[in-house]
């Protein structure tokens, strides 16, 4: 940490400290307080679909790279044809996709419109979660599937020689090898699907970046609420580098 | 691209005389009958043969340029656009911000639901049911002071609260008479009926639809003025009305 | 067969190329899709190769800024920075030419939308190359420049070609993200492929019919793309000894 403060970081974090003030000062922020509590429940949102989707997203990845890595072909191929598509094409596509596609076809059937599930499906986070979530799970299967491929033979042999069954070698030896071993992407790819959350707003979905566009539009206010999303966004990244570099240093490192 | 080079080329060149086109801005998502773009990628609707006809009359170069509704107030003030003639009302608010030629149209805002949907076009009516509405217009500013009963659902464009509407997902949608008009007659619009015209409210509703301009730009409002009294003057209005309604639009 | 196929899916009929069909503007978008990609990845590439060799040879100064650069950029939503350089970057540049005496000038969406894009893969393409520069073995170097090789030309014979073939699986990856990221500028009312889908969608209320069209072209690109890396890739890792 000593030499972090080389002379010429300190007259950049001085110019950094003068823009921070100059923005605060100069730019309009009179519209905060008003809207302070809209922007807490967009935080909120944006937090929990991250949450609920990286989860969820995480879950289903694990059964498409095992598919992938050692499945039997029926099942290899469907899974590397869903990873395909899912990264082969942009997220709004897919959220659009689902929400005005499949959406507008429900409705049409009495049964789905007259049953218990239809006051979630005519709202908007439904669909939100289910195209993050496949998203997350595409791009998440593929990183599973070269950790399940990169975990040492050696380690599996060694389990099966001493007569472990196979839903317990790879209960206990196979899915946490990989997982350690895709725990430092697993950190890079919460990062960016925390930057694709902010698509949801185009389905009427209010999270933070939906608050901001609401601020600019209702004060035609330009600059400063997109700032304020920056700022927010690069907050919430931070931390989840600190929480990822904070979990794999409570996991052991890789034995060679 | 080629237009940047010759603009480029231009100021390298120091000369001021190249007369420049005037951007008008118009929303990029489909709003028929007013603006929408057919199968061949053209632009048609009222409001553009309006923009067409008033730009002839000022003897001004217009070009048609699509901005996204959501930031077609900063594309003006940042100069991607010089004018907007994207059927935005006259509003106190707006003028703290942009000026306004005068008006040249206006219609009364209504409400529409689900046949049968019974939803008085009030207050009452519409207490405890999801309203959409289309960010930053009047009808959301609207909306959200007279129907604080009502769940209100901000959408990008007029289109999207109709296929939610359509699709179930809202109970009713407000917005200009014509524009859900056109709704109603579309075969989409056959799910669904006019509820009947909001109580009015003048300081939130306006005074009816003008060319949205940069603040001091008058020398453009002048020219936007001349042609809009032009158009009405010689006739050209009606014309244009003729196709698309069965009255004149431009209200009192 | 078609119309076999014609009559079963009406709305088929809809993707034709002519009027009423909507083919024709579904290719446009395309065609401008694949143009801000093409040109966003060229800038990228060019900002990641000037912010590669400043954070491997610049000042102190110049890698903290370029530091700055990276992680900004890659923690901050492509939509928010869409937004704010498309907003922000034309009002300074207009504000800086009046303020300058002259006109306003126009920029293009074509042209915001390469610049914008181009920024954000600038910060990616500086990462990936730089690894790839890190990765050439250091003993390749120092043959080199024990036989007497000028340091340009080791640059140009043996650090670009061994750090090309580390190089491409990122920069090709960057390649995809472009021509995804393309659909973002949707929002900001750039008429490329999802927008002019989106506009066809709800026109003619066929949602499905052009969202799953629009999803194959882009899967075609991502296709057509991951085949001609692998012939590049093979290509730049001619004379490699196969890994094991």
């Amino acid at each position: 940490m000593t030499n972090f403060w080389h002379p010429h970081r300190i007259v950049m974090a001085a110019i950094a400290i003068a823009i921070i003030l100059a923005c605060a000062l100069l730019l309009r922020w009179d519209w905060l307080p008003k809207y302070l509590p809209l922007i807490g429940q967009g935080i909120w949102r944006t937090l929990w679909l991250l949450a609920v989707t990286a989860t969820l997203g995480f879950l289903i990845a694990i059964p498409l790279g095992l598919a992938q890595a050692a499945g039997p072909w029926y099942l290899a191929a469907p899974a590397r044809i869903f990873c395909t598509v899912i990264r082969g094409t942009p997220l709004l596509l897919q959220l659009w996709l689902l929400y005005y596609g499949l959406g507008s076809l429900f409705p049409q059937f009495p049964a789905i419109r007259e049953s218990d599930l239809w006051p979630y499906l005519r709202q908007a986070w439904p669909y939100a979660v289910v195209a993050l979530t496949l998203s997350f799970a595409g791009y998440e299967g593929e990183v599973m599937r070269g950790a399940f491929k990169g975990v040492p033979g050696g380690q599996l042999e060694a389990a099966r020689a001493m007569g472990m069954p196979r839903t317990t070698i790879l209960r206990r030896i196979w899915l946490p090898l990989a997982i350690q071993r895709a725990l430092p992407t697993l950190g890079g790819e919460t990062v960016l699907q925390l930057k694709a959350t902010p698509l949801v707003a185009t389905i009427t979905v209010v999270d933070i970046y939906a608050v901001a566009s609401r601020v600019r539009q209702d004060t035609f206010i330009v600059y400063e609420p997109l700032l304020l999303l920056a700022v927010v966004y690069m907050v919430i990244t931070g931390l989840i580098v600190l929480a990822f570099r904070w979990l794999e240093n409570r996991i052991p490192s890789r034995v060679a | 691209m080629k237009k940047l080079t010759l603009t480029l080329a231009a100021l390298a060149l120091g000369t001021a005389a190249y007369a420049e086109p005037v951007k008008v801005g118009i929303a990029s998502e489909p709003y028929p009958p007013f603006a929408a773009p057919d199968a061949a990628g053209n632009w048609t609707g009222w409001e553009v043969d309006m923009i067409n006809a008033v730009c002839a009359a000022a003897e001004m170069d217009c070009v048609i340029t699509p901005v996204a509704w959501d930031g077609i107030i900063p594309s003006l003030t940042s100069g991607q656009v010089d004018a907007i003639m994207a059927s935005m009302s006259i509003t106190a608010d707006r003028m703290q911000t942009i000026d306004f030629s005068n008006k040249y149209y206006n219609t009364p805002t209504v409400i529409i639901a689900a046949k049968g949907a019974g939803i008085a076009p009030n207050a009452e009516g519409l207490a405890g049911k999801i309203l959409g509405v289309q960010v930053s217009t009047i009808h959301q500013d609207y909306a959200q002071t007279h129907f604080s009963g009502a769940q209100i659902k901000l959408y990008q464009t007029q289109d999207e609260a109709n296929q939610d509407l359509v699709a179930g997902r809202i109970d009713a949608t407000q917005a200009d008479s014509i524009a859900l008009d056109a709704f109603l007659k579309s075969d989409a619009g056959a799910c669904c009926e006019m509820m009947g015209a909001v109580p009015d409210d003048q300081a939130i509703l306006g005074q009816g639809v003008g060319v949205g301009l940069r603040k001091g730009d008058t020398a453009l409002a002048e020219k936007f003025n001349a042609g809009i009294a032009k158009v009405i003057a010689d006739g050209t209005y009606d014309t244009i009305s003729a196709p698309y309604f069965d009255s004149s639009i431009y209200g009192g | 067969m078609w119309e076999a196929l014609i009559t079963a899916f009406p709305t088929l009929s809809l993707l034709a190329w002519s009027p009423p069909g909507w083919g024709a503007n579904l290719m446009r978008g395309l065609a401008n899709s694949i143009q801000i990609a093409l040109g966003a990845y060229a800038v990228g590439l060019i900002i990641g190769t000037a912010g590669a060799f400043g954070k491997l040879h610049g000042g102190p100064v110049t890698r903290d800024l370029l530091a700055v650069y990276t992680t900004v950029v890659r923690a901050v939503p492509e939509l928010v920075l869409i937004l704010i350089l498309y907003f922000a970057v034309t009002d300074l540049v207009n504000q800086a030419m009046v303020a300058f005496g002259y006109a306003r000038i126009q920029i293009s969406g074509v042209a915001a939308g390469i610049a914008v894009l181009g920024v954000v893969q600038g910060a990616y393409a500086t990462e990936v190359i730089r690894g790839a520069i890190l990765a050439v073995p250091a003993g390749q170097l120092e043959a080199a420049r024990a036989m007497g090789m000028p340091p340009m030309r080791t640059a140009w014979r043996i650090t670009l070609p061994l750090m090309l073939s580390n190089a491409i699986p990122g920069l090709a990856n960057l390649w995809l993200i472009a021509t995804k990221d393309t659909a973002l500028l949707a929002i900001v009312g750039f008429a490329e492929l999802t927008l002019q889908t989106r506009q066809a969608a709800s026109s003619t209320k066929a949602f499905l019919t052009f969202f799953l069209a629009a999803g194959a072209l882009y899967l075609l690109i991502t296709l057509v793309s991951t085949l001609i890396f692998a012939i590049i890739e093979r290509w730049a890792r001619r004379g490699q000894r196969p890994s094991t």
